[in-house]
């Protein structure tokens, strides 16, 4: 549980941290590079690598690559129908959250498993 | 200058938007241990690219521009949802960027002091991505 809290807290704080840089840069594409950062992976590696060992953290940051990729393709989806289309930000990006979901699973199952 | 540095943009972002922020990061922060210790660290590690705050930041982009129009007297709608488009497309650049991260991690981790590992693969997403951004503005300038 006090692992869990932890995880919360210090998660919070860094992704809040780098949600901050990305509000303060411009331009606007410049400031977007920061909604990808490893902000989680960053708040959570020392204590998995604490509790768990750095082969167990090297297991999960193999992962994560297919996770970034499915995330580089759900933004740039995102940005597309964004640019084109009418539609809200917020609609766009949770109906087409699923789209991140398929995307590193499907990775996950033909490359990782 | 290429990049700037506006931190007035800090004072239009209200307390609970920052508290969103906070709420989100933390609880997937908090998720992505849960999934490992459930489905072990090959599912858990998915979720270490899970795109957390990437919908309520994009929506802040958005309403923080539409409003900027409208106070100007303009209506706003177009130019939040184009300001939120780039912003996405940006963070698609950070995200391939990403993905050289974790291969730093993978390939490094296991052998290497894990404080200067992650220094390094956080030095080298930070030089990739915006590496890709000026790629990604010079083909744009040329195209316009």
């Amino acid at each position: 549980m006090t692992d869990l809290i932890l995880r919360f807290l210090i998660g919070g704080a860094v992704v809040s941290l780098f949600a901050v840089l990305g509000d303060i840069f411009r331009p606007k594409s410049f400031a977007g590079l920061f909604g990808a950062a490893p902000s989680i992976a960053l708040a959570t590696l020392g204590l998995t690598i604490h509790h768990n060992g750095k082969l167990y953290a090297a297991i999960e940051a193999r992962s994560m690559m297919a996770g970034a990729v499915a995330m580089a393709v759900y933004a740039a989806i995102v940005s597309w129908i964004l640019l084109r289309y009418k539609s809200r930000a917020l609609t766009v990006t949770l109906a087409l959250l699923p789209l991140w979901f398929v995307a590193s699973f499907g990775i996950w199952r033909l490359c990782l498993r | 200058m290429l990049v700037d540095l506006k931190l007035a943009s800090l004072r239009s972002t209200k307390p609970h938007e920052y508290a969103i922020r906070f709420l989100f990061g933390g609880l997937i922060t908090a998720a992505a241990g849960v999934i490992a210790m459930r489905y072990g660290p090959v599912i858990g590690g998915l979720f270490l690219a899970f795109p957390a705050i990437f919908p309520a930041s994009v929506t802040l982009i958005e309403n923080h521009e539409r409003k900027n129009k409208q106070d100007a007297g303009f209506d706003g709608t177009r130019r939040g949802r184009i300001a939120a488009g780039i912003e996405a497309a940006g963070t698609s650049l950070g995200a391939i960027a990403l993905v050289l991260f974790a291969f730093i991690l993978y390939r490094f981790l296991p052998g290497h002091d894990p404080a200067l590992t992650l220094v390094a693969a956080s030095l080298a997403w930070l030089t990739l991505s915006t590496l890709l951004w000026l790629l990604a503005k010079r083909r744009h300038a040329h195209r316009h």
